[in-house]
Formats: C-alpha cells, structure tokens, sequence
C-alpha cells in the first residue's frame, strides 16, 4: 500500500519541447492517498494513459518527481515499485494452466509452493476462477482473461498500487459491469490503492470514489462523482460528465451580471463583484440540463426561450430550446407537460456556474 | 541492445558476409594473382573480368535472358494470382478448399521430377528455348506462392470496403484497379519479391528448357570450364553481377520486408 | 470474414487453375504414363505394370540417396531452426540498425544457387579461397574434393549460410507482432530473460516456425544445384541426394521408366513427411 504524490510533473515525449503543446503532461501537482480507488477519466489523447504510465514506472518523467510513501521512485521500474498493471487487453501465458499464470509472480519471487497454492486459491475465490484453474489460459473467453490479468496483479502480498488501463475494453457490454463490480468488491477486500483509467464516466462513477477528470494533459478537477456533477470547477467536466452535459453560453460581463445576446442575467452579488476583475477573460455559464427550471409562466427572471425538439426517453424528457440564438438542454421528469412552441426558462442561482477562461469563478467567502 | 546480442548479430553477420567479399576480391583480380597466391585484396587492382562480360555477347546475353523471363514470371504469377486469391479471399465456391490445397501441394513439388516432362512438353508446343517457357515453367512454383501471399493480405481489408464501393457505383474492374490494389500495395511488393527471388535463382528448370537462344546467366556460369581450366576471374565477376539485381529489389522493398515476410500470416 | 457462397469466383480462379493445371497435371500425367511403361524409342514401348516401382524400391542406389537426404534434412532443421530464432532475437527492434540488418541478412537469400555453389567452391579451396587457406595455415587438413567428412560439412556449412536468412526474417516479422504489453506484464511479473522466451515469445512463433520448418523441410529435401556445383555429388557419391540421383537416372541415362516411378515416390515421401510435420505442429496446441 503506498501513498503515491506527483510533484512538479510534466513529461514530453521530445527530446527539446518548445512550448506547452509538447507536453503530454503539463505541469502538475497531485495526491492519491492510500487504499483509495480512484478513476482517471478523460478523452482520447488527454494524457491519461502517459500519466499512468509514468505513476507505474513503464515511462520515466521528463520532468518532476513521482514519490511513494515520500520516495522518490522515478528511476524505478514497475516490479521495483511493486506495481501490477491490468492492460487494456488481456494478457495471459498461453501456454501455462490459469493456475500457474497466477502462480507465476509469486514462483519468480521464490515463494514456497505451499503458499503459493494457498494465495493462488485465496484469488481466484474472490474472481471466481475456481473452475477454470487447470484450464490452459489459451482457452479462455475474454472476460476470463482479464480476470486472469487481475488475478496476478492481486496475487502478490506486497503490491503497493493496481493500475487499470482502460481494462473493459474488449469486454462484452453485459458482462463489464459484472466485472467492474467485482473491482469494487477486491477494493473492499483488499484495501489496495487502486487507479483505473477510463473514458467512460459511468464506469468511472461506479468504481471510483474520487475521479481525476484529464483534459489537455492536466489533471482539471479531482473530486467525488457528486462534486464532479454539481460543482465542475472546469467546462470541460461540465461537458464532459453528466448526459448529456452541462449546458454553456459565452457572455459578456455587465452591470452586476452577465448578457448573452439581448438577454441580461443578474448574478448573485458574491459572483457579481468579482466581474471587474475578470475582465480579460472569455466568460461562460454553465447550467446542467437537469437544474434549468422551464415553465408556461415566466415567473422570476424567466426568460423566452423557443422549443426545437423534444425527445422522450421513457422515465424523463430531453427538451432543446433555443434562446437568444444559443441551444440549450433542459431535463424535464416524464409527467411535466411539454411547451409545443415557447416556454419560459429560468437558471435557478444556486446551480449557475460562472467560468472564466474555462475555469470555475468560487464566490470568495 | 546487450553485449551478447550484438556479439551474435556481428558474427552472423561477418559469416554472411565474408565469403561474398571473397567472391568481390578475386572479381577485381587478374587470374594470375588469383592462382600465384592468396592476397587479402586486391595488389593488381583490374576491371578486366568485367570488362569481358560486358562485351562478351554470350556472357551480357545471359543476364538480359535471365532478366527477361524473370519479369516475364512475375508479371504473369501477379497477374493470374490476383484475381484469385481475391476469389479465396471474399468467396466459399464448390471445391475451394481442395483447390487451395493442390496449389499449395505444386510448391512442394521436386523440381527434379518434372525435367523431362516439361522438356517434352514445351518441345512439343515449340517453345524449347524460349523466355516464355521458362516463365511459365517457374509459375508452377511461383503462382501458389503468389496467391497464398495475396490471399493473406486482402483477407486484411474488410469486406466492408467492397461493398461501399458498389454501393456508390463502381464496376467491379474499376473498383479492384484503383481502389483494391493500392490497398494492398505492400503484400503486391512481397509478392513480386518472392516472385523474383525464387525465378532468379532457380537453375535446373531454366538450364533445361533452354540451350542457345533463351540461355540464362546461370547456364552461363556453370558451362565456363574450357580447354585452359576454369576462368576463375571471369567467373567471380559474373557472380558478384547476379547478386546486384538481388540488392536493387531488397533496397525497393526493404519498407515491407519485415512485414512481408510473415506473408501476412502473423 | 464471412465469404459469401458464390460458384462464379470459379472465373477468377481459372487463369490460376488452367496455368498451373497446364504445368503440373500434364506433366504428372506423363511422369505416370511413364513409370508403368518399358520405353524403348518413341514407338517401342511396353506396359510393366509396378515393375518399375518394385526395381526402385529395391535399388540400392535409391535407399542410401534417401538415407542421406534425410540426415541432410535433419542435419539443415537442427542448426538453421534455431539459429535462426537466436539471430532473430538478436536483432535490434526498430530503427535504422534494423532495416541495415535486414537487408544484409537478405542478400544470401537473392543469390542464383548456382553462384552459391560457386561461392563456396572457391571459398574451400587451399588454393585460391579464404577458407581452405586458412585452415591450411591453421595445420587442419581440409579437403571437401576428396574428404568425405569435409565434404558432408562445406555442403551443411554452405546450406546454413544461404538459408538461415530466411527463418531468421520469418522469426523476426513474428517477434515484431508481439504487443509491448507482453513485454510490460512479463517485467512486472518480475520474469526471467529465459521465462519471457519461453512463455511469450516462442508460443507467439509457432505460426511462422511452421511456416519456416515446412519451407526449409521442402527445399532441404528438393536440393540440387548448390551441392551439385560445389561437390557434384562427391566424393564418391557422398553428398549425391535424391534430386540429384533422380536426375541424373532421368537425363544422364536416360532410364524413363525407373526415373518416372522415382519422381513420384520422391513427392509423396515430401508431401507425407511435410503432412506429418504439419499435423504435429498444428496439434500440439489443440489441447
């Protein structure tokens, strides 16, 4: 078990990076504690991969320092580190008995065979291997596999962290979350730091109890699913996270509040002062789909939006409006009645996020 | 790369290449320094021995022979292999796989065994001497080869492409000639190299179904014994001549060797 | 890929079909018109039934030709199979090296056979070749003309010369489709060198080793022209294999019949030992 700190850290994959469009990994500082079970998510190309990478030791950081338990391990390799990664596909000895694929990080460490039997035993009761064990590895369905794969990164007293690289990837749709449960399961069991890279947010939701969501080769917010869902600190999360995502509009600051097209939204005073100072930067506001309140009348601080389409997906209703010129979405419960034409729409403030240069603006306290 | 790889790399590779420079060394030498005694290279440095082969009409004429028939070959194996190991590739038709395996079964066949009924053959249609048959003789070995390297890299392009092609109006010519083939360029460049490989080296079947008109380079060469012995200076730049060809389509090819050599089978 | 059933694909095949029909069955058909007939000129020719077949079978000649092309065989898998595998594994990854190395590795296998045995002829000689020179000076005695134990070893040392190329490039494309996380797992499994060649690299070369050992079995057991031009078959008839027993039985002495029920007994000990190699390989991992 380790508690693994990345300090400073950046990494570019050219000898002479000339400026931040060189780094996959731009400068960062980052804590994942001890025994937690973490997600990493983030789109194709954002770095995650890189990153884990690097936290395992398969790269060596161009710059900055990776620290387990506070030593500094960035020349070790992973099996100094006492690592197990779990690859995007699954990797199996073919030839050998899913026993002695099991067995085998433990034989090399010249474990005695007696407790090599037991621990082997101990793993693939928790995976449900049992029947499989003297099955030769060639054999096995996908699934299987990457149990496998687990099984041997579990299998090891003294792993101090699991890394899953996208592991569900070549996995059937109907067995992933069985699997990703079992995940759960083995965290709970075994109290090991675990970080699973993904692009899927509800596989990230549902494994991980606090999400690292990578966009651009930093690390933009790190927080618990619920955070990530009521308070993204950056558009990205907000877009990102959530379906569909959060709704944004570009506006210009004014007068105690913000205008986009004719419309002028006051904000609340403790947002409000802090418009001045914000001045150079490109403002949006964010507003999930599930919090913007539509109705017949207008209300307070409604304003006239028209309907576009409407779909219905069973328990609740996805409505598009357009107002001033923006589309928005808005999440309606099943039994509300659908506006045919127009409707008034309202962004209740506790829910209304303003974002300069793409980050969250916190009201100072 | 560790110090014991590279020792294994750098004795295989002097093993390989030792007896070639000897054969390059004794090219540049007179014959009497060749017999008067060893010499690491050469002392009389000379361009003699090719000086010979090139205005000699019976040696140049060997090369442009064998030249011949070997594009002859790979021009015909491609051509016919084309179309169907596309046919094994895309299509189940009646008798497929056993004529898959009796193709494959024609490589397995000993040159040897078809001297004399192929002397006959090709005497009996006229066509003893000639590049032509030759060519065609080698596509007994060559075409399997062709269509089982072929078959292999198409079945890497998805059938998909096929039908979106058809779809948006392509005849099917149209669609093999500018949208097929390019796909599969590399497994092409494999093909006619392995095509040539083994055109250009082959000697019993070339020696056999020629004698004068069609003569090969390697007919050549192995006839070279006269009344004063054996030319040995001549006979080592005539070598070192028919490893250059060898060279030339490595270097054209050499993007895809290491891929094509799998015969895209991997 | 799901093919679709279709007998017009026949029209593809043809051109194939006819070529190759035309070059092998039509000589087939004469080799085996031939091995059951006593031929003496084009008009004087009498049915023999298997009395050909049963001469060969019995011949002496064609027991110790056969005898020594399957040492030969054997002796050429032996060394080249693992030879090769070992230069593949030598070699570097990626990069420039790599290409350098494969196309020097490549240059053997481009040279005329002829000029192979040409090669090594000199090359052996006291006189004139490096080689011979060499070992002259070393104070070994070295003759392959007239030594038949020198002979057998310049013919084994000449075929692993111009061959190991080729199983070594087949290895090297196999070793190349191996993912990186292979690699990565086996480190972190904490795996010796010799457990990650046994456990990963050589299980993912069986499909280019059968591919190598069929090739070199076929053309090992198929050879003619190099021998021939380095030995012609000698000392004696020390290095004479069965393609040269065969040919000169076809051409030298012009015995149609002998030679004609030869020629097929040769292809089918190639294609029964190739279909056993075959099965072996193919079912070691069925279970």
């Amino acid at each position: 078990m380790a508690e693994i700190r990345l300090q400073n850290l950046a990494h570019s994959y050219s000898s002479q990076p000339q400026g931040a469009t060189d780094y996959a990994i731009r400068e960062m500082d980052h804590v994942w504690e001890q025994g937690g079970a973490y997600a990493l998510l983030g789109p194709s190309g954002c770095g995650k991969s890189t990153l884990l990478n690097i936290i395992s030791g398969l790269l060596s950081p161009s710059e900055g320092d990776v620290l387990f338990d506070t030593r500094k391990v960035n020349t070790l390799s992973p099996e100094q580190r006492n690592i197990a990664q779990v690859f995007q596909f699954p990797v199996v000895y073919d030839t050998m008995t899913v026993f002695d694929n099991l067995a085998f990080p433990l034989r090399n460490q010249g474990v005695a065979e007696s407790r090599v039997a037991s621990k082997v035993h101990e793993i693939a009761e928790v995976l449900d291997l049992h029947p499989l064990l003297k099955r030769k590895a060639h054999n096995l369905t996908a699934d299987e596999k990457q149990k496998v794969s687990m099984g041997r990164g579990l299998v090891r007293d003294d792993v101090s962290a699991i890394l899953f690289d996208e592991p569900l990837t070549v996995i059937d749709p109907h067995l992933k979350w069985k699997l990703r449960r079992k995940l759960k399961q083995i965290h709970e069991q075994f109290n090991i730091t675990m970080i699973y890279v993904t692009h899927d947010q509800l596989e990230a939701s549902t494994f991980a109890d606090k999400i690292a969501v990578m966009y651009g080769g930093q690390i933009v917010q790190f927080g618990t699913p619920r955070e990530l869902f009521e308070r993204p600190q950056h558009t990205f999360v907000g877009y990102f996270v959530g379906s569909p995502g959060m709704n944004l509009i570009e506006v210009q600051a004014r007068e105690g509040g913000v205008t986009f097209g004719d419309q002028h939204l006051p904000l609340p005073a403790a947002l409000a002062e802090q418009l001045p100072g914000l001045a150079a930067k490109r403002l949006h506001i964010g507003i999930r789909p599930e919090f913007v309140q539509v109705s017949d009348e207008p209300g307070v601080g409604g304003m006239l939006a028209e309907a576009v389409r409407v779909e219905d997906l069973g328990t609740y209703k996805i409505i598009t409006l357009r107002l001033q010129g923006h589309l928005i979405k808005a999440r309606l419960p099943e039994d509300q009645a659908v506006p045919k034409y127009e409707a008034w729409v309202g962004f209740p403030a506790q829910w209304l996020m303003l974002y300069a240069d793409d980050r969250l603006v916190e009201a100072q306290p | 790369m560790n110090l014991r790889k590279r020792v294994v790399l750098i004795v295989y590779i002097a093993f390989l290449m030792v007896p070639i420079y000897w054969l390059i060394n004794m090219s540049f030498k007179s014959n009497t320094e060749i017999l008067g005694g060893l010499t690491l290279w050469p002392q009389g440095f000379t361009l003699d021995n090719y000086k010979v082969i090139f205005t000699d009409r019976s040696w140049y004429s060997g090369y442009i022979n064998s030249l011949y028939y070997v594009c002859l070959n790979t021009i015909i194996s491609l051509a016919v292999a084309l179309p169907a190991a596309y046919a094994f590739s895309r299509f189940r038709f009646l008798g497929d796989k056993h004529l898959f395996f009796w193709l494959l079964t024609n490589r397995m066949a000993p040159p040897a065994v078809f001297l004399l009924p192929f002397f006959q053959l090709y005497s009996s249609i006229g066509l003893f001497d000639t590049h032509i048959a030759v060519a065609l003789a080698h596509c007994l070995f060559n075409v399997p080869l062709a269509v089982w390297i072929l078959e292999g890299f198409m079945s890497g392009v998805p059938k998909e492409i096929d039908e979106t092609a058809y779809i948006d109006g392509y005849s099917f010519p149209k669609f093999f000639v500018k949208l097929f083939i390019p796909l599969i360029g590399s497994g092409i460049g494999v093909t006619a190299f392995f095509c040539f490989m083994f055109s250009w080296v082959e000697l019993l079947l070339a020696r056999t179904l020629t004698s004068v008109d069609a003569k090969p380079i390697v007919s050549v060469m192995t006839r070279t014994v006269s009344a004063s012995g054996i030319d040995w200076g001549v006979l080592a730049a005539a070598g070192v001549l028919t490893i250059l060809p060898g060279m030339l389509v490595i270097w054209f090819v050499r993007n895809h060797v290491a891929k094509g050599f799998a015969l895209g089978r991997v | 890929m799901t093919k679709t059933h279709d007998n017009r694909a026949w029209w593809l095949v043809l051109p194939v079909f006819l070529l190759v029909a035309f070059s092998a069955i039509l000589p087939m058909m004469t080799v085996v018109n031939y091995s059951v007939q006593d031929i003496f000129d084009s008009s004087t020719r009498f049915f023999v039934g298997a009395d050909w077949y049963r001469q060969i079978l019995n011949d002496p000649r064609l027991h110790d030709s056969l005898l020594r092309q399957f040492i030969f065989s054997g002796c050429v898998l032996l060394i080249e199979i693992p030879l090769g595998i070992a230069v593949a594994l030598a070699m570097p990854t990626r990069g420039r090296w790599a290409s350098a190395c494969l196309i020097v590795m490549a240059i053997p296998l481009l040279i005329p056979w002829n000029v192979v045995g040409t090669i090594w002829q000199i090359f052996g000689r006291a006189d004139i070749g490096l080689l011979g020179y060499s070992l002259r000076e070393l104070g070994i005695s070295y003759n392959y003309a007239s030594n038949t134990r020198d002979a057998w070893l310049t013919v084994l040392v000449m075929d692993v010369w111009h061959w190991t190329s080729l199983v070594a490039l087949l290895c090297y494309s196999g070793l190349r489709a191996i993912p990186d996380a292979y690699y990565q797992a086996a480190r972190i499994d904490r795996a010796s060198a010799w457990a990650v060649f046994r456990y990963i690299q050589l299980p993912k070369l069986k499909s280019v080793l059968l591919i190598a050992v069929m090739l070199r079995f076929m053309d090992s057991f198929m050879i003619y022209t190099e021998p021939f031009v380095l030995t012609g078959g000698g000392p004696g008839n020390a290095t004479t294999f069965l393609s040269q027993t065969l040919t000169k039985m076809a051409v030298g002495q012009f015995d149609l019949g002998p030679a004609a029920a030869f020629s097929l007994i040769y292809f089918l000990i190639i294609l029964l030992v190739s279909w056993l190699f075959y099965t072996a390989m193919t079912h070691s991992d069925q279970k």
